[in-house]
C-alpha cells in the first residue's frame, strides 16, 4: 500500500468514526423536543451526550485537517466547492455547540428553550448538510481542468444529494434513539425506546432508496458490480438484523447494527470513490484522486507517523471516558451536570 | 467590495473574534489546574470552591473559543482555496497535528472533567484538568506554527508552482516560533490573572467572601507579575526579530519613511500614506535604534527604500502596508503592557504587604483592567497580521493569489453577515453568563450543578449587591 493510499484509507477513518460518534449525537440532538417533556428530562438527554459530542466532533475537525495535511487539492475544490453548505453547517455547529454550554446556566425558560432549540435546528441541519455534502461526492460534482468547483449553489441541491441528506438524519436519528434507550432511565429510555422502534421500518426503506438511486445515477455497478461485495452486504444485514434485535428488546446488540450498518455504507462509499476522492461530472479526467490531489511523499510520510503513534492514543482515551460514563442518566436533578 | 477585500474582512472579523476567547483558555485552564492541584495536595476546601468558582467561567469562555476555532479551520479551505494548495503541502500538516494532538485531548478531557467530579478520585480529577491545559496550550503552539510559516517561511522549495516541504523539523523549529509562542503562552496567563484580579477586586471592595476572593487575588497577583514582566521582555525581542526577519512589518509599526542610522523612534506621527512621508510628527532621536538593537547606533531601514528594495526583488506593486494600522496597534499594544507591569506589581506589592483591601481607589480600578489584556491581544495579532501586507506568505504567495477564485462576493456577503449577526449575538449571551456568574461569587456555584427549573431553586443565582 503507497502513503497516498494510506492516507485515504486514515481519512476515511476519521470522517467513519464521526458518522458513527457524532451520528448518534446529533440523533440525540433531533430527538431532544420529542423524548423530553419537563425540563429535567431535557437535561436528562443532553447529558447522556455531555461529555462525549465535543470530542465525537473533533474526528470531523480532524478529518478536514488530514485533508489539508495529506490532500491539499481536495481541501480547496470541496471546503471552496461546497461553499454555502458548508457555512451553514458552521452556523449549525456554532450555535448548537454554545447550546450545550450554555443552556443549564440560566434558569429563565425562554433562555432554555432558545438554546433547545439550537440544539435541535443544529443538529438537524448539520445532518442535512453532511449527507448532502457525501451523497455529492459520490454523485460527482461539476469541477473543470483546474481543479475548480464550478456548479453554483442549488447544484449541490439535487435530488439525489437531498435524499442521502434525509437517509442520514434517519439514520442518526435512530442511532440516537438507540443510544438513549442504553443511556437513560425513566420515561426518556420508555420513550427513546419506543420511537426507536418506530423509526427503524422508515429508515430501512430511506436507505433502499438512497441504494436505488444511488445504482441509478452513478456508475456504481460498473466499478463494483452486481455483487457488492461482503462490505456492503454486511451493512444491509446489520440494518436488517437490527429490525430482529430492536423486536427482541436487545438494544446494546441495535447500537452495534446501527454502528455496522454506518460503517458499512461509509466503507462502501470510500471503495467506490478510490481512487478518486472528487468524482468532475464535467470530465472523468478532471476527478481529483488521491494523486495529482496529494501532498508530498515527505509530509505523507511524515504525517504518517504522526498519525500511528496518536490515532491509537486518541482511540484509547476516548474509550476510557466512555467506560467512565457507561451509567445510565437519571432523572435526578442534582446529579445532573448540564 | 471587491472579493479580496471581503475575505480579508472576514479573515480579520472571525480571527480578532475567535482570539477574543482563546488568552483566557490558555491562561485560565492553567491557573485552574493549579487551584485544583493546591486542592488535592492541602485538602483544603477553599481551593476546591476556587477550583469550581473559576472553572465555570473557564467553561463559558471555553465554548466561545471551540465553536469559533472551527470556522478558522475551514475558512482556509473556503476563503483562501488558492493559498490553501499553494502552501498545504506544508501548512497542512501543523493544523493537522493540532486536531489528533490537542483538540482531542482538550475536548475529550474536558468532557470528563466537567461531568467527572463524582466518578474520578481527587488526584485523577486534577490531573485531567492538567491535560486540558497542555491541550489547549499545546493547540496554541501548532497554530503558531503553522502562522510562523506565514510569517517566515522556512523548510520548502517552490515545486511546479507549489511550495513543497522539504525538512519538517525545520516548519516546527521555525526561528520566528522561538519568539511568538512564548509571547502568546505569557499573554494567556496575562489575560486570565487580569481576569482574576478584577473579578476578586470587585468582590473585596464589597467585602464578600474575603478569604476566597483574596487567596485567588494572591494567585493572580503572583502569575500577573511573572507573565507581565516575562511578556514585555520578550515582546521585546520579538521586535528584534522581527526587525531582521520582516523590516517592512517594523518600518511600518513605527511610521519610518526614511532609513535611518542610527534611527529614531517616533512617538507621535500623522502620516500622509499617498505620498508616503510624515505630516506631523515628534520623534526621539536614537531611540529606535537602542529597541532594534540595544545599542545607540544601528541602521533601521524606511518603508521608501524596502518598497525599492521589494520592487527590484518581487516585480512592482505596493509593498507597504496600510501602516496606520501597524503603527496604533502597536502603540497601544506596548502601551497596555506597561500599564500591566505596573498594575501587575503593584498588586503584588499590596498582596506582599497585605493590605489589599486598604487600597480602594486601586481595587475599583481592577476590573476595568480586565480589558488591558483583550486590548493589547487584538491590536498585537493587528500589528503581525496587517503589517504582513501584501503578502499571505511573506515574500512568497500575495493576498491576491491566495483567495478562492470561483467563490462570488455575494457568497462572501452572505458568510461574513451572517458570522456579524450570530456573533454579535454570541457575545451579549457570553458576557452575561460572564458577568452573571463572575458577579454571583462562589456560593452559585457551590453546588456543583447547575440550575433546575422544574422544582424550586436549590442555589438563587443573584449578584451579590
Amino acid at each position: 500500500m503507497d502513503l497516498n493510499t494510506l492516507w485515504f484509507c486514515l481519512i476515511a477513518v476519521l470522517y467513519i468514526g464521526f458518522f458513527i460518534l457524532e451520528g448518534f449525537d446529533f440523533g440525540v440532538g433531533m430527538l431532544l423536543p420529542f423524548l423530553a417533556k419537563k425540563d429535567v428530562q431535557r437535561r436528562v438527554v443532553i447529558n447522556a451526550i455531555g461529555p462525549h459530542w465535543d470530542g465525537n466532533e473533533v474526528w470531523l475537525l480532524t478529518a478536514g485537517g488530514a485533508t489539508f495535511a495529506a490532500f491539499p487539492q481536495w481541501y480547496a475544490t470541496m471546503f471552496s466547492g461546497f461553499y454555502l453548505p458548508f457555512f451553514l453547517l458552521l452556523v449549525a455547529l456554532i450555535l448548537r455547540g454554545v447550546a450545550f454550554e450554555f443552556r443549564s446556566k440560566d434558569e429563565n425558560p425562554a433562555w432554555r428553550r432558545l438554546w433547545d432549540g439550537c440544539i435541535f435546528a443544529g443538529s438537524l441541519v448539520a445532518a442535512l448538510l453532511l449527507g448532502v455534502a457525501f451523497a455529492n461526492l459520490v454523485r460527482g460534482v461539476p469541477i473543470d481542468a483546474q481543479m475548480q468547483y464550478v456548479g453554483g449553489f442549488f447544484n449541490l441541491l439535487n435530488p439525489y444529494a437531498l435524499l442521502g441528506g434525509i437517509t442520514t438524519i434517519m439514520v442518526f436519528l435512530l442511532h440516537g434513539a438507540i443510544f438513549l434507550s442504553m443511556k437513560t432511565s425513566g420515561d426518556v429510555e420508555a420513550r427513546a425506546k419506543a420511537l426507536a422502534q418506530k423509526l427503524w421500518l422508515p429508515t430501512v426503506i430511506a436507505c433502499l432508496v438512497l441504494l436505488i438511486a444511488t445504482y441509478l445515477s452513478t456508475d456504481f455497478v460498473a466499478r463494483l458490480g452486481i455483487n457488492p461485495g461482503v462490505i456492503p452486504l454486511t451493512g444491509i444485514a446489520a440494518i436488517l438484523l437490527l429490525g430482529y434485535f430492536l423486536r427482541k428488546g436487545r438494544y446494546g446488540w441495535s447500537f452495534v447494527m446501527t454502528c455496522l450498518t454506518i460503517l458499512s455504507a461509509l466503507i462502501t462509499m470510500f471503495l467506490y470513490l478510490y481512487p478518486r476522492v472528487m468524482i468532475s461530472s464535467l470530465n472523468p479526467a478532471w476527478s481529483l484522486t488521491i494523486y495529482n490531489a496529494a501532498s508530498s511523499e515527505l509530509t505523507l510520510r511524515t504525517m504518517s507517523i504522526v498519525a500511528l503513534i496518536f490515532v491509537p492514543i486518541v482511540l484509547a482515551y476516548q474509550a476510557w471516558s466512555y467506560w467512565i460514563f457507561r451509567k445510565r442518566i437519571e432523572e435526578k436533578p442534582g446529579s445532573l451536570t448540564y | 467590495m471587491e472579493g479580496l477585500t471581503l475575505a480579508r474582512l472576514q479573515f480579520a472579523i472571525t480571527t480578532v473574534y475567535h482570539f477574543f476567547f482563546v488568552p483566557l483558555t490558555l491562561g485560565l485552564s492553567i491557573i485552574v489546574a493549579i487551584m485544583e492541584t493546591l486542592y488535592v495536595r492541602s485538602g483544603q476546601e477553599v481551593y476546591k470552591r476556587m477550583t469550581k468558582f473559576w472553572g465555570k467561567l473557564f467553561l463559558i469562555n471555553f465554548a466561545m473559543g471551540v465553536v469559533t476555532g472551527i470556522v478558522q479551520e475551514f475558512q482556509f479551505g473556503m476563503n483562501w482555496s488558492e493559498y490553501s494548495r499553494y502552501v498545504g503541502d506544508i501548512f497542512g500538516a501543523p493544523l493537522a497535528i493540532e486536531a489528533l494532538l490537542a483538540f482531542f485531548l482538550e475536548s475529550t478531557f474536558l468532557g470528563i472533567w466537567i461531568f467527572g467530579w463524582e466518578r474520578l478520585s481527587k488526584g485523577l480529577h486534577a490531573t485531567v484538568m492538567w491535560l486540558v491545559a497542555i491541550g489547549s496550550n499545546v493547540s496554541a503552539l501548532w497554530i503558531l506554527i503553522a502562522n510562523s510559516f506565514m510569517q517566515e517561511p522556512v523548510g520548502f522549495r517552490i515545486e511546479n508552482g507549489r511550495a513543497v516541504l522539504t525538512d519538517f523539523f525545520a516548519v516546527v523549529l521555525n526561528p520566528n516560533i522561538w519568539y511568538q509562542f512564548p509571547h502568546v503562552f505569557s499573554s494567556g496567563l496575562v489575560t486570565a490573572s487580569f481576569f482574576i484580579l478584577g473579578i476578586s477586586a470587585y468582590h473585596i471592595l464589597r467585602k464578600n467572601e474575603p478569604e476566597f476572593f483574596r487567596r485567588s487575588f494572591q494567585i493572580a497577583a503572583i502569575f500577573a507579575t511573572v507573565f507581565t514582566i516575562l511578556l514585555v521582555l520578550n515582546g521585546h525581542s520579538q521586535a528584534q526579530h522581527m526587525v531582521r526577519s520582516q523590516p517592512m512589518k517594523m518600518a511600518a509599526a513605527e511610521a519610518l519613511w526614511e532609513t535611518e542610522s542610527p534611527a529614531s523612534f517616533s512617538l507621535f506621527t500623522i502620516g500622509d500614506m499617498r505620498n508616503r512621508k510624515d505630516v506631523w510628527a515628534i520623534r526621539v532621536p536614537r531611540l529606535l535604534s537602542l529597541l532594534a538593537y540595544n545599542q545607540l547606533e544601528g541602521t533601521v531601514k524606511g518603508m521608501n527604500d524596502l518598497q525599492a528594495e521589494y520592487e527590484a526583488l518581487y516585480g512592482p506593486g505596493d509593498y507597504i502596508p496600510p501602516a496606520i494600522i501597524p503603527y496604533w496597534s502597536f502603540r497601544i499594544m506596548v502601551g497596555a503592557g506597561f500599564l500591566l507591569v505596573a498594575l501587575a506589581i503593584y498588586a503584588l506589592f499590596l498582596v506582599m504587604g497585605e493590605m489589599i483591601e486598604k487600597r480602594t481607589l486601586f481595587i475599583r480600578i481592577l476590573p476595568w483592567a480586565i480589558a488591558l489584556p483583550y486590548l493589547a491581544n487584538t491590536t498585537g495579532w493587528l500589528l503581525t497580521e496587517v503589517g504582513r501586507f501584501p503578502w499571505v506568505v511573506y515574500g512568497l504567495v500575495k493576498l491576491e493569489n491566495g483567495v478562492s477564485p470561483n467563490v462570488t462576493p455575494a457568497m462572501l456577503w452572505i458568510s461574513l453577515l451572517g458570522y456579524i449577526l450570530i456573533y454579535g449575538a454570541l457575545i451579549v449571551a457570553t458576557v452575561y453568563l460572564l458577568q452573571k456568574y463572575a458577579k454571583a461569587g462562589p456560593q452559585a456555584t457551590d453546588a456543583g450543578s447547575s440550575i433546575n427549573i422544574d422544582e424550586p431553586l436549590p442555589v438563587a443565582v443573584k449578584p451579590q449587591e
